[in-house]
Parts: structure tokens; C-alpha cells; sequence
């Protein structure tokens, strides 16, 4: 379904799409100083694009209107474990020098809340009115998103898009979007992108990728490439000059170092059957004993896509079909008349786990997690999937008792 | 040469699969018999004394209430069981069992199987063993009707 | 054949409401403008009460029976409520059709056995009624002439009826099972006539018999091994109802002798957008509303059903 993969079609032709192996080399790099990054924002804010990217908000990075780069967290660094998430501000000139944020750019394309209809019904017709997605007419560029995050968004655009034959307000959004991804120089202590393949060197997903060199004698710069015609087009706007060996030489040893720096690993070896043959793994009982089921990992994992509906209608007749986040962790998420099917926290924490990282594969062809370590983050109390994963691995084939763990 | 009622025995499933000359052995207990609807082929209290083994028609294990009228338990068709309590003392009936259409049936005579049955222990206990899976069979049919299976999408 | 995701839901209009049992009615619905929706039978529908809510509903008509579309619908919850309640001429919104079918139409000379609990007969009538209506399966095993060889003359239409000259009504090689907890909870009893009329084998079964009812007491589960109709061995099996009584049904039919490759049940989980995009519908590897509602029962699924959720 070609008209339901916008991002595919926007590759220049023969550029990699997420069927291609990733091309993360810079061979055909520009390097851009922070005046174009400048530019940048300026080009895309005059192409029409509603400009978001990363500012400090409430003691967090989160996504949100850039005006200019003096809107950029500066300077800013990142500090996460399990269960806990700071930043701390420090002289240093980059703008990217941490790791992800609370939000994700999900919510750009797939908001929290939207409005799936309006309508009107009277007189024996219904009169309908477009939702939200229809009536936004600026497309968003989000400068500064993470590799994890463009691939997370290539998840949903399977997920969304192509095989639930296409939710038309993600594609609307999805479609018009622009993404300007930065490599990541500093994984936090919860990532482990490096394990799942999608980072920290941006392979494909993105209109512009960027990575930000400092520190490194050749001065305060960006290697930039583009991924997509439209990307190529807004590059060929900006100041810069081609990448030379020293700029490809410090990249490289800049990717190996944030490799190397990963807070997390998940061996993904045989890891989708792995869960699927230990749905009765006495880890289970263990961690739904720490699992406060609040739904929070669901809230910023960057590919969790459920939603619910809820239907409203105003004393003037106008009828309103709302739609919203839901989670897995929701008692009413598995309701089939007579209650829900996943009554307990450790059916409800399995079905989150095993979907992500193994029935994920059987539905869409493709892991549901991406490994930018969120869920772990911002879990309460600092369950890790990674470490979950690897328990079961320690003890593959156990079974629990009988009488289950309650 | 098994008799025509060897034969008859032999094609119902209770006995379906035993050598020939067990097949004799049963027949050598058993009859004919045919019910119109309606008939009873036996009544709640009376003598347990007859093992039926339905070759047509339907009947109907019920018990009769003042008030609350005849109340089913189950119905039975061609190849099934009628009647176990001929098998236990104090061998009476538990149900009333009527025919609610024309029935034919072979009548084991219990007191002659329970003979055959004592003398021949072999014979005895593979009788037993499939009286006990009708048995089986019926007590998990009761079971689903207690759950209730019809009512709700529950899973556990 | 799905229909894809479009969020908004298709005025029809009701245009003919019928009490089926105490808590179950069925609605026929007729689009304001347009063609009919197009559908297979087993297939479901979104179906809006409008200004209360959407909840999936199995369709039961059949393909080509009537322009109209026929939802059978059990007041289970409010949006169920709404439905039931709704009066003829009133508007409800319809998305679909969505889901996987029977697989009706790619049956060649197979038995059929359909076993159905309570209102789980609902998704299945469809497909009973594209059975009993199909000529072909009529004329198989009554001496009518299998079909032609390539290059054979075909006889026209009046020679053929001609030759079948069986006076008792057309074996179909059809059973259908159908199980209540009680007499005033089945439906469709004048279809089950018909169908019976037609030459299917129909046996009805209820676990609490009241005064009158002159059918089977007892599960549906025990009707199994009393089919006469159809070969374990031919056999394809169809099953709807409430999951324990599916799981029970299709553990009956296999110690029928039937394979499993050829059991198929028709799984419900909470759907609420149809198309595979809100999650809702999980089972294990399935997405319900995508992958189902019909799905073989094969291993995967039949652990699947017994996996403890709690």
C-alpha cells in the first residue's frame, strides 16, 4: 500500500528505506556551524513547518515550539537509572548532549487526545464535521529527535500505517511531517538502542540527520545528511561545506563511544519465541509483586499505540467521538462483557512485555521496542525490561506454582 | 454364528469392539423391547433391573414435581445408555425415564450381567470400565450445565 | 477483504427491529445512501448508537440475502442498550465490514458441522443460510452427477433438476448444533425449522428444560457424537459461542475424529476500532479485529484460550 507509507515515499530513489539495511556512513556529509543549524530553523519555519524540538520544561527535555536556537537545552545534560531522571545544567556548548526526554514524538503524530469526529444528527441525517487531524494545516518539523525515536516512528508507520490498513489521521500527520534527526553522543544509563539496532547512528527514517561535533579541535560543527528528496532540497539552503576525513574520523569515534556507553543491554537472540515459549515464567509473579500497574512505561514508551474512543454529544446536538491514549495496564483495556480478561498485574504486565518484545514480531513483523530505555526511566519503581528479559533467560523453561503467585 | 441379538449387541458402542463370544455372553441377558412415546421404561424408586442400550428413538431422564412439573435431566438418543443403578444397591431408580418417541432399545438384564459379571472377572471389570466412561461423559455434561457455558465470554 | 480505517461510521437506517429472546434483538439496517456494505459471512460491523458509543457486532445476514443488513444484538452493556432499544426509522452508524470470514466460499465438497452456544449462533447464521441456499451442495450424494469432467457437455439447468428425482428433501451434509442455557434463550428458531426443512440436520439442546419445550436437555457437547449428517473425516467444523463452550465443542469434535486444521471458532475480545490500530483485541500474537474473529483452531490458539489470564 504505497499511499499508506508517506516516509518510504519521500526517499530519494535508491536511498534506504526499512526494508534496506541501514546506511549510517557520511560519506556525502556537509558540515554545518551552529549559524546553519540557525539557518535551519529558519528555512524550515519559512517552508510552513510548525518548528518543535527539545527545551527545557519542568525539570525535563520535552518536545516543544522552537522559535530559535536559543529555545535548544544548551548545555544541558541528562542523568537516568531506573526509576529516576535529572538534568544538570553545565557550560558545555552542545545542544544534544543528552539522551531522550519523557516525551516522544509519537505524540506529534499521534496525539494524546484528538477528535476522531464531529457530527450532527437531526432531521434523520447525520451531518459530519472533520476531526482534528483534517483541520491542522501547518506540518510539523521536528528538529532533534533521537535514531531510536525515527525508528519508533518507522514502528508505528507499520503499526498505524500500513498493516491496520492505515488510521488516515496518523497518515495525514505523518505524511506532512518533517524530521531533522540528531545521532546520539551521550546514551543515558537506561538505553540500549545499541542492542535493538537503532541507534546511535541514524540509518534511515529521517528527512536530515545530524551529528554534532565539539570538543574535538575541528571546532563547534554539524555533519549533516539528508534522507529524503525533501531533506536533500532543504540541505542544498544551508551554509556548509563538505565533510572532510578529520569531521567523518570524529564522528565515528564519537558513535563508538556513545556504543560503548549504552546503560543497558538486551540480548535479542531467538528473544520473541524465548517469551513466548515462558508465558508461565514465575518472573512474571515477581515483578507484578513490584509493578504498581500505573501505566507510565505505556504513557512514553515511543511505540505504544493503543487508543480508546468515547463518545460525547453537548445539549446543542453536536455529537463528538473522542479519542485517546489508553494502556495495556487499564483494567477496562481487556473488558469483555462480564469484566476484564486481565484481571491480575501479572497478566497485564506479561501481555505488555511479551507484545513489545515478542508477539510484536508475529503482528507486525518488527520488535516493539527500539531501546531508548524510557520505560525503565520512568517507571516508579525502576522495573527493567532489559533485566526482566534477561531473568527469563537465566531461567528459561521455569514454571510457576500452581497456585500462581496472587 | 452370533444370534441376531449378539449382533444387535455387538453394534452398540457400550459393547462395541468385544470378542464374539462376550457379544453372547450380554446377549444372553438381553431382549428386545420397543416403548411408545410417552411410555416409561422405568420409574423413579421402583427396581433398578434393566441396562438399556437405545437403538432408536428419544428418552427422556426426568423427575416429576408437584408445583414444578416434570423437570428434564437429559435426553437420550440411538446408541446411548439407559440406566445404571441397576449396576449399585440398592438398585432402584433415581429418574423416571419415558419415552417421548417410539423406542427401541435392547434390555440387558442386570441381575444376570452382575452374574456374569462376578463369574467372569475379566468380563466384570471391562463392563465396569466402559459403564464408568458413560458415567465420565455424563458427569462433565453436568458440570458444563453447571458453568453455565452459554451465558458469558469468560476465559478461566 | 477488510474494509480499511475509516473513523467515520455510515448512517443506516433501522428498518426493522425484532426481540429474538429477552435481552436479544435484531436489527435490520439499511444505509441512507449508497450501496450496501459488502461483507462475508462471519465478518463483523462497528456499529454507533449515535451520541453513546460504538461496539463490534457480528453480522448475520448473508451475503446477497436482502439489501439489508441484519445485526443481532444481545443489551449487555450502554452502548449494546442504545442499540437494542433503538425504534425503526432511527439512524445508527455502521463501519466495516472488518475481520476474517467463515471462509464460506472456498468450500468445495466439505461436510459441514456447525455447533453454536446461546446468541454465538448470531455470526454463524449467515454462513448457514449461504450453505442451505447453495445448489451445488444440495445435489452432492443424491445421484445427481458429480461435476462434469473437463470438456463434458454440461446439462442445461431443467435436465439436471429433472434428474434428481429424490423424493425426501436434499441432503445437505450440514449439522447444525445449538446449545441455550434455557428455551427462551435461543434464536432463530424459525430459521432452524427452515434449515431443517432444507434438508440440514438441526438438533437443538437446552440444560434447563421449562414445561413445554420438547427438545434436547442436555450440553451441546453431547450432540457431537450423535451426528449423522456429516464424516469426521469430511468434515470442516464451525463454532461460536462463549470461549468455554468453544473449547469444549472443539475438544468434542476432535474426539469425534475430526482434525484440527479443520475446526474453526470465532474468538471476542474488546474491538473497538475493527481495523487493527487501538490494540484492544489482543491475544497473544493476534490482533483479533485483524486476525480474527474467525481463526483456526490449532494449537497456538487452543493454548491460547487455556493460557491463565488472571
Amino acid at each position: 500500500m504505497g499511499a499508506s507509507s508517506p516516509w518510504k515515499a519521500q526517499h530519494i530513489a535508491g536511498a534506504p528505506n526499512d526494508t534496506a539495511p541501514a546506511r549510517t556512513d557520511a560519506a556525502d556529509a556537509t558540515v554545518l556551524d551552529v549559524e546553519g543549524l540557525v539557518t535551519l530553523l529558519e528555512v524550515l519555519a519559512r517552508r510552513g513547518y510548525r518548528v518543535l524540538g527539545p527545551r527545557v520544561r519542568d525539570g525535563a527535555i520535552v518536545h516543544g515550539e522552537l522559535s530559535s536556537v536559543a529555545d535548544l537545552p544548551r548545555g544541558w545534560h541528562d542523568a537516568q537509572s531506573p526509576g529516576s531522571y535529572r538534568i544538570e545544567h553545565t557550560d558545555d556548548e552542545a545542544f544534544f548532549a543528552w539522551a531522550v526526554g519523557p516525551s516522544s514524538p509519537k505524540r506529534e503524530v499521534f496525539p494524546a487526545r484528538s477528535v476522531a469526529w464531529r457530527g450532527r444528527v437531526s432531521e434523520g441525517e447525520v451531518a459530519f464535521e472533520d476531526g482534528d487531524a483534517a483541520s491542522e494545516q501547518r506540518p510539523t518539523a521536528l528538529v532533534g529527535a533521537r535514531p531510536c525515536e525515527a525508528a519508533a516512528l518507522g514502528v508505528l508507520d507499520r503499526v498505524l500505517g500500513d498493516r491496520g490498513a492505515g488510521d488516515p489521521h496518523f497518515l495525514k500527520r505523518r505524511e506532512g511531517a518533517f524530521l531533522v534527526v540528531v545521532e546520539c553522543a551521550t546514551p543515558s544509563g537506561t538505553c540500549f538502542c545499541d542492542s535493538m539496532g537503532t541507534g546511535p547512528a541514524a540509518g534511515n527514517g529521517f528527512d536530515l540527520a545530524l551529528t554534532e561535533l565539539a570538543g574535538d579541535g575541528g571546532g563547534h560543527r554539524f555533519l549533516a545528511r539528508a534522507g529524503s528528496e525533501i531533506g536533500a532540497e532543504v540541505l542544498s539552503c544551508l551554509p556548509g561545506r563538505p565533510a572532510d576525513e578529520a569531521d567523518r574520523a570524529a564522528r565515528t569515534a564519537l558513535l563508538e563511544r556513545a556504543r560503548t556507553s549504552m546503560g543497558r543491554v538486551l540480548d535479542t537472540a531467538g528473544l520473541p519465541a524465548l517469551l513466548a515459549r515462558n508465558v508461565e515464567h514465575p518472573r512474571f509473579d515477581e515483578v507484578a509483586e513490584r509493578c504498581l500497574a500505573c501505566g507510565n512505561c505505556t504513557l512514553v514508551c515511543p511505540t505504544c499505540f493503543c487508543s480508546t474512543v468515547e463518545d460525547a454529544s453537548d445539549v446543542a446536538g453536536v455529537l463528538e467521538r473522542r479519542r485517546s491514549w489508553s494502556s495495556c495496564f487499564d483494567l477496562a483495556h481487556s473488558y469483555l462483557h462480564g469484566g476484564p480478561v486481565r484481571a491480575s498485574t501479572m497478566s497485564r504486565y506479561r501481555q505488555w512485555m511479551t507484545h513489545k518484545l515478542s508477539t510484536w514480531w508475529d503482528q507486525f513483523e518488527t520488535s516493539g521496542c527500539v531501546g531508548c530505555g524510557r520505560c525503565i526511566t520512568w517507571c516508579p519503581v525502576g522495573i527493567d525490561i532489559t533485566e526482566e528479559a534477561a531473568a527469563i533467560r537465566r531461567s528459561d523453561g521455569a514454571r510457576r506454582g500452581r497456585r500462581g503467585g496472587r | 454364528m452370533p444370534t441376531t441379538i449378539a449382533a444387535l449387541v455387538a453394534a452398540h458402542p457400550l459393547f462395541a469392539g468385544l470378542p464374539a463370544d462376550t457379544a453372547e455372553l450380554v446377549a444372553g441377558c438381553s431382549h428386545n423391547v420397543a416403548f411408545d412415546a410417552g411410555e416409561l421404561l422405568f420409574a423413579e424408586g421402583g427396581p433398578a433391573d434393566t441396562l438399556y442400550l437405545l437403538r432408536r428413538g428419544r428418552v427422556e431422564l426426568e423427575l416429576s414435581s408437584p408445583g414444578a412439573g416434570t423437570l428434564v435431566v437429559a435426553t437420550l438418543e440411538a446408541n446411548d445408555v439407559v440406566g445404571w443403578s441397576w449396576l449399585f444397591p440398592p438398585y432402584r431408580w433415581h429418574f423416571d425415564a419415558r419415552a417421548v418417541q417410539p423406542v427401541g432399545a435392547i434390555a440387558v438384564d442386570g441381575a444376570c450381567l452382575r452374574a456374569k459379571a462376578d463369574a467372569e472377572p475379566a468380563f466384570g471389570y471391562e463392563l465396569v470400565k466402559r459403564l464408568t466412561a458413560v458415567i465420565l461423559d455424563r458427569l462433565q455434561s453436568t458440570r458444563l450445565a453447571l458453568l453455565d457455558i452459554y451465558s458469558k465470554g469468560e476465559t478461566s | 477483504m477488510t474494509a480499511g480505517c475509516g473513523l467515520r461510521p455510515r448512517p443506516h437506517r433501522v428498518v426493522g427491529r425484532r426481540r429474538l429472546a429477552g435481552d436479544v434483538v435484531s436489527l435490520e439496517l439499511e444505509p441512507l445512501e449508497g450501496e450496501p456494505l459488502a461483507f462475508r459471512a462471519g465478518q463483523f460491523n462497528m456499529l454507533t448508537a449515535f451520541g453513546v458509543g460504538e461496539v463490534a457486532i457480528s453480522i448475520s445476514s448473508a451475503p446477497g440475502e436482502g439489501s439489508t443488513l441484519h445485526h443481532t444484538v444481545r443489551d449487555v452493556g450502554a452502548v449494546s442498550h442504545a442499540l437494542t432499544a433503538s425504534r425503526v426509522g432511527s439512524l445508527v452508524g455502521v463501519r466495516g465490514a472488518f475481520g476474517t470470514d467463515w471462509g464460506v466460499d472456498a468450500l468445495e465438497a466439505e461436510d459441514v458441522v456447525v455447533v453454536a452456544g446461546g446468541i454465538g449462533l448470531a455470526p454463524l447464521r449467515g454462513a448457514i443460510e449461504q450453505l442451505v441456499s447453495s445448489r451445488t451442495r444440495r445435489r452432492r450424494r443424491e445421484g445427481a452427477p458429480e461435476a462434469p469432467h473437463p470438456g463434458e457437455h454440461h446439462p442445461p439447468r431443467e435436465a439436471r433438476e429433472h434428474h434428481s428425482t429424490q423424493p425426501r428433501p436434499p441432503h445437505l451434509h450440514l449439522s447444525v448444533l445449538v446449545g441455550a442455557r434455557r428455551p427462551d434463550q435461543l434464536i432463530f428458531e424459525d430459521d432452524l425449522e427452515r434449515w431443517r426443512e432444507a434438508g440440514a440436520e438441526v438438533e437443538v439442546t437446552v440444560d434447563l428444560a421449562t414445561p413445554g419445550w420438547e427438545g434436547g436437555v442436555g450440553v451441546v457437547t453431547a450432540l457431537v457424537p450423535r451426528i449423522t449428517a456429516c464424516e469426521p473425516d469430511r468434515s470442516v467444523a464451525f463454532v461460536c459461542g462463549p470461549e468455554l463452550m468453544m473449547r469444549f465443542s472443539a475438544r468434542a469434535l476432535l474426539d469425534w475424529g475430526m482434525d484440527p486444521e479443520r475446526i474453526f471458532v470465532s474468538l471476542e475480545r474488546n474491538m473497538q476500532c475493527g481495523c487493527g490500530i487501538c490494540g484492544h483485541c489482543q491475544l497473544g500474537p493476534l490482533l483479533l479485529c485483524r486476525d480474527g474473529p474467525v481463526v483456526r483452531y490449532d494449537r497456538t490458539v487452543a493454548s491460547l484460550l487455556q493460557e491463565r489470564e488472571r
